[in-house]
């Protein structure tokens, strides 16, 4: 990138392209995998998402992120359908992860019982 | 009907919709979502991140991003609004204006000491040289701090931007991440986090267009927590020692290889694109009078929810532990907060309604620190806490200052005759001479803030110091081998048994409903059965 202008156009094209993907792309599980969740067992909860999709041949991305404060409640999972809300799960085991994959990923009803919080669009 | 291998279970299915499953789902791959079976429940139910008690009180700025966005993924910090501060800097802003924006934001050093920012920037623009340097502190070392890690691993790229701004303003064009090495995703995440803003172009030569050229390198440090220190910090880049050095010259003037040189705090840098991109005005009105904005903790120990949070300055000790916290953990009674690691102090809950910023903590004797906050409840012992503190500071002092490395020692073995049951009268008074020689003659703040935690621990909690000594107890029952042992009154004792059933060494033996012994020579004084006993018979000899 040569100038300030060309960031922004980059901005909004990344911006377009991410939006584009939450409203109508691939459901997306986001794993916790700062320190805290992977001393917590986030690689374990990982593998297991991983080897979910693959039974099941799901076509879902699957990406990570940083800690989001609550160390306490790792391995933390998000899950993101496309045009929903971004949904936390926490204090998880493996067993968990495949309840989670079957009922909110595949059949679009959220695991209350193992649901943290969400990410209300527009508050920061 | 359920269709594998996914496991979609359809319902209320009817024959007419079994041709659209077959030509969707089977065929094309398509979910019928029409025909899901849909819990009655909407999103709603689930909290949202900002009802929740341990965010309510929070202000997330530098935190913004961490665990929403991929830390590995410039795309997506971009797209959170990422480098445009770098970029209005670098190509709207001159040098200067940059440093008048920081210094109005009243933004001060979140390493600890809380240096204005923007001063320091000015100091180390204003000094004349062909070449500068700009540093980031990421030695993070204190015992329970894990600020400056989880913000490297969940956010890389906002330290690197903060980084570039901070070069610009003050006329660097090459900088040094210091590291642990014993940090090795943060390592790892930084290390691509520069490749990505390299081939990016947003370091490295002409930055933006701008004429601007900085470039970054990771300095991996072997984990000395005196390289903490600036000068000591300076001299492990060098490749030396990392011993500090007396200032003046100071690092604005002569640095890293005697260059002018501008170190801050990883949480530092983290604060600038935010001031940058929504001006001084934004930033100075969080906080108190004298401390601006927010401040990142790392709250652990005997709390409910131990993690990492942000918050504004000015906000109470009693907010942070008991609506963000959670409150102690097993409803057990609060003791004490230990902040600023081994350079900090002990606050007692008298002062839980204290209003946090850099002044007021160290008014009590605490200090800001890096951002480590320990809550401790009444199972921990002060005495032994204080012990712990100092001996960490013992064997990380570098040696080269008399007063640390022998007067660090010395307390350290008054500490340990006193948690053995062994102190004497006059210990204390040795301990504050001690405490207060080492804070003075100290050439760097290592030594001079090492008597803290047994200095602050003395002040508040003096009765317990003397219950060890005078009485040969430990009234939180930590300190093993205290010279008096436990025993039953026979006229007292009902013979029913529990303190022999309670005791983890049984050295307590007895018969039902005749008066039970404790074998004094066995006793190790944790008064477990003093408070079991029913009738009150067991008391310390």
């Amino acid at each position: 990138m040569k100038s300030l202008k060309e960031l922004r156009e980059l901005r909004e094209t990344l911006q377009k392209e991410i939006s584009a993907r939450n409203s109508a792309g691939k459901p997306k599980i986001i794993i916790g995998m700062g320190t805290c969740g992977i001393a917590a067992g986030a690689r374990e909860i990982l593998h297991t998402v991983l080897e979910e999709i693959e039974r099941r041949k799901l076509d879902v991305v699957v990406t990570q992120t940083g800690c989001i404060g609550m160390c306490e409640k790792e391995p933390l999972l998000d899950v993101q359908l496309p045009g929903k809300e971004r949904i936390t799960y926490g204090n998880l085991k493996k067993d968990d992860v495949k309840r989670i994959i079957v009922e909110h990923v595949i059949n679009g009803n959220i695991v209350t019982d193992l649901a943290i919080a969400r990410f209300e669009e527009g508050r920061d | 009907m359920i269709v594998y291998p996914e496991g979609v279970f359809y319902c209320h299915v009817e024959a007419d919709d079994v041709a659209e499953i077959v030509e969707e789902h089977l065929l094309k791959g398509r979910i019928v979502e029409r025909l899901l079976f849909k819990e009655p429940l909407t999103e709603e139910t689930i909290p949202s991140y900002q009802d929740i008690d341990f965010y309510k009180k929070q202000h997330r700025i530098v935190l913004s991003n961490c665990g929403r966005i991929n830390p590995e993924s410039i795309q997506e910090y971009i797209a959170a609004g990422g480098y445009e501060a770098a970029g209005k800097a670098l190509t709207e802003m001159t040098p200067e204006e940059v440093i008048a924006e920081v210094k109005n934001a009243g933004l001060r050093g979140r390493g600890g000491a809380g240096f204005p920012t923007g001063l320091k920037w000015e100091l180390t623009r204003k000094t004349e040289s062909d070449k500068k340097y700009l540093v980031c502190n990421a030695d993070e070392g204190d015992p329970g701090a894990f600020m400056d890690r989880s913000l490297l691993e969940g956010d890389p790229h906002r330290i690197i931007e903060g980084m570039i701004i901070a070069a610009y303003a003050i006329g660097a064009d090459e900088g040094y991440i210091y590291i642990r090495a014993e940090y090795p995703l943060a390592i790892e995440r930084l290390e691509l986090a520069i490749e990505q803003a390299q081939n990016l172009g947003l370091l490295g030569k002409d930055i933006l267009g701008s004429g601007f050229d900085f470039d970054l390198h990771i300095k991996k440090g072997a984990g000395a927590f005196v390289c903490g220190e600036e000068t000591a910090l300076m001299a492990s880049i060098e490749g030396k020692r990392g011993m500090p050095r007396p200032k003046p010259p100071f690092p604005s003037v002569s640095g890293l290889w005697g260059k002018p040189t501008n170190i801050n705090n990883v949480e530092t840098f983290a604060n600038v694109p935010y001031i940058i991109n929504y001006g001084a005005e934004a930033f100075n009105s969080i906080g108190t009078e004298k401390s601006k904005g927010t401040k990142v903790f790392a709250l652990t120990g005997k709390i409910n929810n131990t993690g990492l949070v942000e918050v504004p300055m000015g906000i109470t000790l009693r907010e942070i532990i008991y609506d963000i916290g959670g409150g102690m953990n097993q409803g057990k009674k609060f003791k004490a907060v230990q902040t600023g690691g081994p350079s900090g102090g002990c606050i007692p809950a008298e002062l839980l309604d204290l209003k946090i910023d850099y002044e007021s903590l160290q008014e009590v004797g605490a200090m800001m620190g890096s951002g480590g906050m320990v809550v401790m409840d009444d199972s921990t012992c002060m005495v032994d806490v204080a012990r712990f503190f100092l001996s960490f500071t013992q064997s990380e002092s570098c040696g080269k200052c008399t007063p640390c490395r022998e007067g660090t020692k010395r307390m350290l073995e008054i500490l340990n005759r006193i948690c053995s049951g062994e102190g004497r009268e006059g210990d204390l008074e040795l301990l504050e001479e001690l405490a207060n020689h080492i804070k003075e003659t100290s050439l760097c703040q290592l030594g001079g803030s090492a008597p803290n935690p047994v200095l602050s621990t003395l002040l508040y909690f003096r009765d317990e110091y003397e219950a060890h000594i005078k009485d040969k107890r430990c009234p939180a029952n930590v300190c093993e081998g205290m010279g008096a042992v436990y025993v039953i009154d026979e006229n007292k004792c009902v013979g029913c048994g529990m303190c022999a059933r309670v005791c983890p060494i049984e050295a307590i033996s007895g018969k039902p409903k005749e008066p039970y012994r404790i074998n004094e020579d066995l006793c190790i004084s944790c008064g477990a059965c003093a408070a079991k006993c029913p009738v009150g018979a067991i008391s310390q000899g």
